[in-house]
């Protein structure tokens, strides 16, 4: 089938990528209306998952072993069983299109050039957890998208796939849109919930407010990401067991990776979990480091991911159980691999550093998004943030002394673990592990032959108080 | 496997609806479903909180309440579990810290404060809030009962790391007529926000800005100026929240704390007040979970100016010939003057108005004198006031009921009274405790100038004072001990907190030396040394006063009466329980 689709030109997909979710991104003659998704086949899986009960959904979705797309890779048919049993408030479901780790850009495709797609996931997970009313938290960013979005979801009502007795199975559902008003911690999805409430997206405390039991008004939420849904609608077209065969054993079916930095082709890569290499995406698939460079530093999964060094030698199991020295390019691209090696692989955001990149400005970049995007609710994080940024940013002015280096990181352990969400990992784990595994270019940072350009006015009036008077 | 328990402490404690909790190391059986905060602190093992508030939802974002937990390890399938020697399992530790306020006990669970990891998290949030915060305790207002700076010498780390510039926040706001904001003390525990919305109902406070730029602030257009405003002061466990009355007037750890209660309404909040040498500085609510919970009005917070005003009355005063000035006297000679006069009269020409503003005790020494005269024409002055729905009654009286029952007035006959007055029936008034021009007292000042004699107690000067014959100082109610009923039928302590003002005497000591001076004989009144033997003397008398003594009414106070009147704030709490 995939041989009479056309893409444009320069968006070709590698012929080692296998295109499912992407399939209709950048295609030729595809638009975003209904009539094309219809006669791509589109809402035929709908049609098929109205017909099975609820709990043949889920238990279809749990055999596939579908794993969130979010970052966490919370197994997706595990967290629709977490509505209390014998509930009896109704359930919601949201879906987060809060899209906001730095380095992931694979939901923004899908809303803005394959809505349907998405509405048809969503609808399939509805039914699986009777829910009768949807969310989709879209990011203040995606303007156009909104409006993408807001005319699909009015084809599909008047299709008769959203609204009142579905395709004549007696399922109703509503889904409206809700955009969010850029911010970092809508993603999380506490603070998305109290977001939609009107509430300030401060993230709750779980226990007790796990969504699937307390959630968006008190009521069982589940919240999933655009990605997952989508794959839900290719759980039930494939089946669940056809599902769980392809692609590592632990994270199967397809998985988008953004890929961004210094390669020769950065972009968003549709592969078989784990059918890559870090080395053969790099390389291959996005065409190797730029010009006369190589590669220093790769984060595997989104801005929060800790960063590995590319001649890091990391320790790999043979077969046969013995102990192989590896590099990062040798590390499987699937959700767990990566993990054994101290970063994650997350929502998939690859971002790749040469040797160009002064790491401390790399970091020092990354606090100052957390330090803005913190929401201020817990005491680590809300002060933490801000004196990280201060420290990086000293450092990398040359203002910083070599025991600056041990604080940054004393400061990202003490936030670390401590936190009301998962952001007190996210923003402490860069700081931890750059200041680890690139130690050096910091404390090179710290002397001052280094730090003062040489014919900067800074330097010129750092340089005064290095003048004896008479000298001069 | 060594021998086990026959009954496991398991099986023991769920036959009581409790837990077993090992607390650094020490087991403890706690109701199910207590906080581990809660459960920390009644065993003495102190958790610091800034944002956890009993009274209030949890917020868990302070992160100071971090402690090590523990769990029995995750049985393998079909596994059983085993026991020590105890009947306890063993408690697998989690390397990451919990929050005590947000998470509940559970059965063989286990908890440490005294570790590593504990001490760590603890020093470490503590330099986070330190680090932007301005550091001014020397000019503080807080400081010596402030949260931070306590938690800081018991867990901070005594060095400073931070050397970078700090968060600028505002500072000095005026966030209300009795409050005021500094931004940068705050640790935004947001009890005060959590405050306004759920006991108050009223959403005036809210946090704008992000990340550290985050600041508690009033939604445009309102105003901190609810009456029970000044309790945010009270729960802010640091300076950011100061009360303009208090603010700058003198350091915490000069002020002696006296519990007590409040006299300017029928619910009787229990109260701290709070005095150094002879001067009232402020009020604070005693939290008593049947009266007041942990909060109380700002009207009555601020009344206590009158205490140490200049219309305070520090000696007797008389008037020897009608339209001469009063002069200052002595207590033997102004009370044989006052006996002097009540000798020539007739008891029908007599009237006395006491007051529902008087203790128990007073109450009763006013009986007796009463009785030692032949005074039928008695009463008391009625007073109400708007309720609000919150902790202030209909009654402004704080003692309507103990006047009630002790007097058997309330306040029905003083129309009779002034009649008697203005028609010429009643040349003698004895005013105790009460400012007969008050416009719930109804008298004017030609009604008091008609009157033969006018016989006046009162702590302050007032017109009805300015108009009388004589004048005897009595106290205020920072001055005396006592007892007084609320409106719910609940018999409260009065405490005595500073001594009586220049030559002022206890009320009840007062009318009891105008009853032995009158001759009375009886000794249960003249021979009683103190207000607490008053008491004991009204325990023998009085059916719903039976059986009590100063002692066993304690701080909290006993329910004696069953009124029928329920205070709303209390009502609501009880039913959120």
């Amino acid at each position: 089938m995939s041989d009479d689709i056309k893409y444009l030109p320069g968006h070709e997909p590698h012929p080692r990528e296998t295109r499912r979710i992407f399939r209709n991104i950048y295609r030729v003659g595809y638009d975003t209306s209904i009539k094309c998704f219809i006669k791509d086949g589109g809402y035929e899986t709908l049609k098929k998952a109205l017909t099975m009960e609820p709990a043949e959904v889920i238990a279809e979705v749990k055999k596939s072993g579908l794993r969130g797309r979010g970052g966490a890779g919370f197994p997706t048919g595990v967290k629709w069983t977490f509505i209390p049993r014998g509930n009896t408030k109704p359930v919601y479901l949201v879906c987060n299109c809060d899209e906001s780790e730095p380095g992931t850009f694979k939901d923004r495709y899908i809303v803005h050039q394959d809505p349907h797609q998405l509405i048809e996931g969503m609808i399939i997970a509805c039914y699986a957890v009777q829910a009768h009313f949807a969310v989709i938290y879209m990011r203040e960013e995606f303007p156009e998208a909104a409006n993408i979005m807001k005319k699909a979801l009015a084809e599909a009502e008047k299709k008769g796939f959203l609204g009142k007795d579905i395709l004549g199975s007696g399922f109703d559902l509503k889904i409206i849109l809700h955009r969010g008003a850029g911010a970092y911690i809508c993603g999380e999805e506490t603070g998305l919930i109290n977001s939609i409430e009107g509430l300030r997206p401060y993230p709750r405390i779980k226990p007790p407010f796990f969504p699937a039991a307390i959630g968006l008004y008190g009521c069982p939420t589940i919240v999933n990401n655009v990605e997952s849904l989508c794959q839900v609608r290719q759980v039930l077209m494939r089946g669940g067991e056809a599902y769980a065969a392809e692609g590592a054993q632990r994270s199967p079916g397809t998985r988008i990776i953004g890929v961004s930095g210094d390669v020769k082709r950065p972009g968003v890569y549709e592969i078989i979990s784990g059918s890559l290499t870090y080395g053969e995406m790099l390389n291959e698939v996005c065409g190797g480091p730029r010009r006369g460079r190589t590669f220093k530093a790769i984060i595997p999964g989104g801005a929060s991911a800790k960063v590995m060094r590319c001649d890091e030698v990391l320790k790999g199991r043979n077969p046969d159980g013995s102990v192989r020295k590896m590099s990062i390019f040798d590390v499987p691209m699937d959700l767990d691999s990566i993990a054994q090696h101290g970063s994650m692989s997350g929502s998939g955001g690859v971002i790749v550093m040469d040797d160009s990149r002064s790491m401390p400005k790399v970091l020092n970049n990354l606090n100052r998004f957390f330090a803005w995007e913190s929401c201020g609710q817990c005491s680590p994080c809300r002060e933490g943030n801000p004196w990280m940024l201060k420290l990086s940013t000293r450092i990398c002015e040359g203002k910083g002394s070599p025991e600056d280096v041990d604080l940054l990181k004393s400061v990202a352990d003490n936030i670390c673990g401590r936190t009301v969400c998962a952001f007190g990992e996210a923003c402490s784990w860069p700081t931890q592990a750059f200041t680890t595994k690139f130690r050096e270019e910091f404390l090179a940072l710290t002397k001052p032959i280094n730090a003062l350009k040489p014919h900067s006015a800074e330097a010129a009036e750092a340089r005064k108080f290095l003048t004896r008077d008479d000298e001069a | 496997m060594s021998t086990q328990p026959a009954i496991l402490p398991k099986d023991a404690a769920a036959a009581e609806g409790k837990v077993n909790v090992q607390i650094n190391g020490k087991w403890y059986r706690f109701p199910k479903g207590m906080r581990i905060a809660d459960a920390c602190n009644s065993v003495g093992v102190h958790v610091p909180c800034f944002c956890y508030h009993p009274k209030l939802s949890v917020a868990g974002s302070c992160r100071m309440c971090l402690v090590e937990q523990g769990m029995p390890p995750r049985l393998a399938p079909g596994a059983t579990p085993t026991y020590n020697e105890d009947g306890y399992q063993s408690i697998s530790w989690m390397p990451r810290a919990v929050i005590a306020c947000a998470n509940t006990v559970a059965e063989n669970m286990g908890i440490r404060t005294d570790g590593k990891l504990c001490a760590e998290a603890r020093r470490g949030v503590l330099e986070f809030l330190l680090s932007n915060h301005p550091l001014d305790c020397p000019i503080c207002d807080q400081a010596g009962e402030c949260k931070l700076q306590e938690y800081t010498a018991d867990y901070g780390s005594g060095t400073h790391r931070f050397t970078e510039a700090k968060t600028k926040k505002g500072k000095n706001i005026s966030i209300g007529p009795r409050v005021n904001l500094d931004q940068e003390r705050c640790v935004l525990c947001r009890r005060c926000v959590r405050f306004m919305k759920e006991i108050v109902g009223e959403e005036v406070l809210g946090v704008v800005g992000r990340g550290t730029h985050n600041a508690i602030a009033c939604y445009p257009g309102k105003a901190l100026d609810s009456n029970y405003s000044m309790n945010v002061v009270d729960i802010c466990p640091v300076g950011a929240m100061t009360s303009k009355d208090f603010r700058f007037k003198m350091r915490v750890w000069f002020l002696k704390s006296t519990p007590t209660i409040d006299v300017t309404n029928g619910t009787g909040t229990n109260i701290n007040l709070w005095t150094r040498e002879q001067q009232v500085y402020r009020i604070t609510p005693r939290q008593n979970d049947e009266v007041n919970s942990c909060w109380m009005p700002d009207d009555a917070r601020l009344a206590y100016k009158y205490i140490n005003a200049p219309e305070r009355l520090l000696t007797p005063l008389v008037r020897t010939d009608a339209g001469a000035p009063q002069r200052p006297s002595t207590w033997d000679a102004a009370i044989g003057l006052v006996v002097e006069q009540l000798h020539k009269c007739a008891p029908s020409e007599l009237a006395m108005i006491a007051s529902a503003r008087m203790t128990n005790e007073e109450l009763y020494m006013v009986r007796a004198l009463a009785k030692q005269l032949g005074i039928t024409k008695l009463d008391i002055v009625p007073r109400s006031c708007e309720p609000d729905n919150m902790l202030k009654s209909a009654d402004a009286n704080p003692n309507s009921v103990g006047a009630k029952l002790v007097l058997g007035k309330s306040g029905s006959g003083l129309a009779t009274i002034r009649r008697g007055v203005r028609n010429g029936s009643i040349r003698f008034l004895i005013a105790l405790g009460e400012d007969l021009t008050a416009p719930e007292a109804g008298f004017t000042k030609d009604d008091l100038a008609g009157l033969d004699y006018l016989l006046c107690v009162s702590h302050s000067a007032n017109d009805t004072t300015r108009a009388a014959d004589v004048v005897l100082p009595g106290v205020t109610f920072a001055e005396k001990y006592g007892t007084m009923i609320n409106v719910t039928g609940r018999i409260q302590r009065l405490n005595k907190a500073i001594e009586p003002l220049g030559e002022a005497r206890a009320d009840w000591g007062i009318y009891r030396s105008i009853s032995e001076a009158l001759g009375c004989d009886c000794v249960t009144v003249i021979a009683c040394p103190s207000p607490m033997m008053v008491l004991e003397q009204m325990a023998e008398e009085f059916e719903p006063m039976k059986g009590l003594s100063w002692g066993s009414i304690g701080n909290e106070g006993k329910a004696i009466i069953d009124t029928g009147v329920s205070i709303p704030l209390i009502e609501r709490e009880q039913a959120k329980k």
